[in-house]
């Protein structure tokens, strides 16, 4: 099977190490991943601020970088969703290039989403001997419907101790722009969430976006709190490698 | 926002989005207040779902009855009217807020009215009529208890449904006080039977009884009212004279219709099944009935509703029920409560509502930023309104109607070149590892000038590693070729 890797801009430049265990998980899993060098942005940081012209130009490069690919994968709920939810209504007017974002959406997946949907693989075969709490990204959830799928792959790690999250289904106070246009009401979402990943007590707090953990990890790190970030696909690579 | 907004609380603090998120940020009392109660209000419409039944088909259900109810307003409306004049009563159509005051004042100016009792309506506080009364030397009582808190507190509304959702015990125990000279300890119930007694009065002395609408029946032109208080069955039939004022998009086609949206209502609004009270009310007082008043009078508002009528984007916000479940999930609302959107609307909804309605993009359409857009909203709405999208489609009517800031126009059109081009994108993040240098402290980013600041002030920021993912894809490949030569580790 051949799948591309839809990297993200963020992962890309920020954090290289997740699209890594990404596609030694997919490699593992029979999986021939490559990595179409064309695609930069989803598009969504100017979509969301409103300005859909410019979203749809950028858009353009992702939809053509993809072109040939038969899945795409990528680490983020976000930009997935982003992908699925607004690609046909950018290109509404627009035939040619509206066919082209649906096959986009047809072939696009959410890491989890794919593990469990595409490869119909839950049980990694992971150990990991920590304390464990899980952020849910509200785009994953709420644009893209995937809410069990990270539980079932985080519920067959062996010799982890999984404590759940109070409020987690509540919005961490990313928002992309929202963060920095909005900073006030975001400092006060993200003081609230990194507030109860400490109570938990959990060693690690693991997401599936890593916009959401880039901003509850910076708040934790203002906050000097002693708590490990990780993408699901870095806790579970990381878990069979050591087992 | 001034002139449409809360103006005691814009006095207070400044009219702009941010000194009013600033301002609510700082209200210990007021943020624990309002998580206290959305976070109960939340727990309950997730139970009362759960024993509805299929709450996805249910929904389902709404959205199509809204729908179909908007989508013929025109017709809905026509048989609705004609329904209410064949039961008695009288009906006016209001272009504008200040249409739907003056058919208030005439009907109060026939009937020498000195004292109106109202039961809740947020139409009534849209359209500003307890200011307009007070002009005209009319009394007007709110009976509804929230209300009748804010109005001795002297402030407007703060929840669709829980209008005092702001205020804590302690701050109610000291307005009764300081109102009756009386001393009240603050407890619930002494509060509760205080207010009962001392408006039990204004519904027997009031010459007019003014309520909203939850929905009107088009079938029969019947006007349904919910509260927990029973105030809209005293105030709708006490006095002798009943004006009801409703937004135009209140109606459901058949009492069929009114049965799913009243369970819709009350489960999102309240996790009751009902509410305690539901009357539904059809003409005046007809010969041989033992109570009701001499007159009914319902007025029609459009304010800006009927622009939205054939929007492909937002004619269905007129879907809207009011429920405020889309206020209680918000954690944005959660955090600055109601006032901070300086509109009598507030939550995902109001952010939504306020600028469409007033027309106005440049002030009003600030709230279309008032949202981290998690979808929550649309995840709670019973007939299914997508207001996470709504918002982004105000903040692009914004971009198009060039109301946003020249520095922002400019970064995304930078973005558009830089993004949408693979070489400029490379040579981009490049430099960007080069120029984040001056800033990065023990691997970090700690603080910066603006626009990063906006992060910083709360966050600290991890720094671009040398190498990006593109960088390190070479030797990546190398491996996995490896990986896949050995057959896997699975």
């Amino acid at each position: 099977m051949k799948v591309s890797l839809f990297i993200t801009c963020l992962a890309d430049n920020l954090y290289p190490e997740v699209v890594e265990s990404v596609a030694r998980i997919l490699t593992d899993y029979g999986c021939e991943v490559d990595f179409p060098e064309a695609q930069t942005c989803c598009g969504q940081p100017a979509f969301n601020s409103g300005y859909q012209d410019e979203a749809r130009e950028v858009s353009r490069q992702l939809i053509r970088a993809f072109e040939h690919s038969d899945y795409v994968v990528s680490p983020s709920g976000s930009c997935t969703g982003m992908v699925h939810h607004f690609y046909p209504y950018l290109f509404r007017d627009e035939p040619e290039w509206a066919a082209k974002a649906e096959a986009l959406v047809g072939k696009m997946y959410e890491f989890s989403q794919f593990l469990v949907g595409v490869l119909g693989v839950s049980d990694l075969g992971a150990s990991f001997p920590h304390k464990v709490t899980y952020h849910p990204s509200c785009h994953a959830m709420r644009l893209l419907g995937v809410k069990e799928e990270p539980m079932k792959l985080l519920s067959s790690v062996a010799d982890m101790s999984y404590v759940e999250l109070p409020k987690r289904e509540d919005c961490c106070g990313f928002g992309g722009t929202f963060a920095i246009k909005m900073a006030d009401m975001s400092e006060a979402m993200v003081c609230e969430k990194a507030g109860n990943v400490c109570q938990t007590g959990a060693e690690v707090l693991v997401g599936t976006d890593m916009g959401c953990l880039m901003n509850i990890g910076g708040r934790l790190n203002k906050e000097g709190k002693p708590v490990r970030v990780m993408h699901l696909a870095q806790l579970l690579e990381e878990g069979r490698t050591k087992r | 926002m001034s002139g449409h907004g809360n103006t005691a609380v814009d006095e207070r603090i400044g009219t702009g989005l941010k000194s009013r998120t600033r301002h609510a940020l700082s209200d210990e009392f007021l943020r624990k207040a309002v998580a206290f109660t959305t976070d109960k209000l939340k727990s309950g419409r997730l139970q009362a779902m759960d024993t509805f039944g299929d709450w996805e088909a249910w929904r389902e259900r709404g959205k199509a009855i809204r729908s179909h109810t908007i989508d013929n307003l025109d017709y809905y409306l026509g048989q609705f009217a004609d329904n209410v004049v064949k039961g008695g009563g009288h009906v006016y159509f209001a272009k504008e807020g200040k249409d739907a005051v003056r058919t208030f004042m005439d009907i109060a100016e026939r009937n020498k009215a000195k004292l109106v009792a109202k039961g809740k309506s947020m139409v009534s506080e849209e359209i500003h009529l307890n200011q307009e009364l007070e002009k005209k030397g009319i009394d007007a009582i709110e009976t509804d208890l929230g209300e009748y808190i804010l109005q001795l507190a002297r402030e407007t509304p703060s929840h669709l449904i829980i209008p005092a959702i702001h205020k804590n015990k302690q701050q109610i125990a000291k307005l009764f006080t300081d109102a009756s000279g009386e001393h009240f300890e603050p407890e619930t119930k002494v509060l509760a039977e205080y207010a009962r007694k001392k408006l039990r009065n204004y519904f027997l002395e009031a010459d007019i009884g003014l309520t909203g609408c939850n929905f009107g029946v088009a079938e029969s032109g019947s006007i349904t009212l919910v509260s927990n208080e029973g105030n809209g069955r005293m105030v709708s039939t006490l006095p002798k004279v009943h004006v009801v004022v409703m937004g135009m998009e209140r109606l459901v086609p058949t009492f069929e219709d009114l049965e799913v949206v009243l369970n819709l209502l009350a489960r999102s609004a309240t996790g009751q099944k009902l509410t305690t009270y539901t009357s539904i009310l059809t003409g005046p007082k007809a010969s041989g009935d033992l109570d009701g008043p001499e007159e009914l009078h319902v007025i029609i508002l459009d304010n800006g509703r009927s622009e939205q009528l054939g929007d492909p984007i937002f004619q269905e916000v007129l879907n809207c029920i009011r429920c405020a479940a889309c206020l209680n999930v918000c954690p944005v609302y959660r955090h600055v409560g109601g006032h901070t959107y300086g509109s009598v609307y507030s939550g995902p909804i109001g952010a939504v509502l306020t600028p469409l309605l007033q027309q106005d993009m440049k002030e009003a359409g600030t709230l279309a930023y008032a949202s981290s857009l998690c979808g929550a909203c649309y995840e709670a709405c019973p007939v299914k309104i997508p207001l996470h999208d709504m918002l982004v489609h105000l903040r692009h009517r914004k971009v198009k109607m060039k109301l946003t800031a020249l520095p922002e126009r400019v970064a995304f059109k930078s973005y558009q070149t830089i993004f949408g081009n693979i070489t400029l994108y490379k040579l981009a993040t490049k430099s960007a590892y080069y120029m984040q240098k001056p800033l990065v402290r023990e691997g970090m980013i700690k603080s910066g000038p603006p626009p990063l600041s906006g992060w910083t002030q709360s966050r600290f920021m991890p720094m671009l590693p040398k190498q990006s993912f593109r960088d390190k894809w070479g030797a990546l490949q190398q491996e996995l070729a490896r990986k896949r030569k050995e057959g896997g580790k699975a």
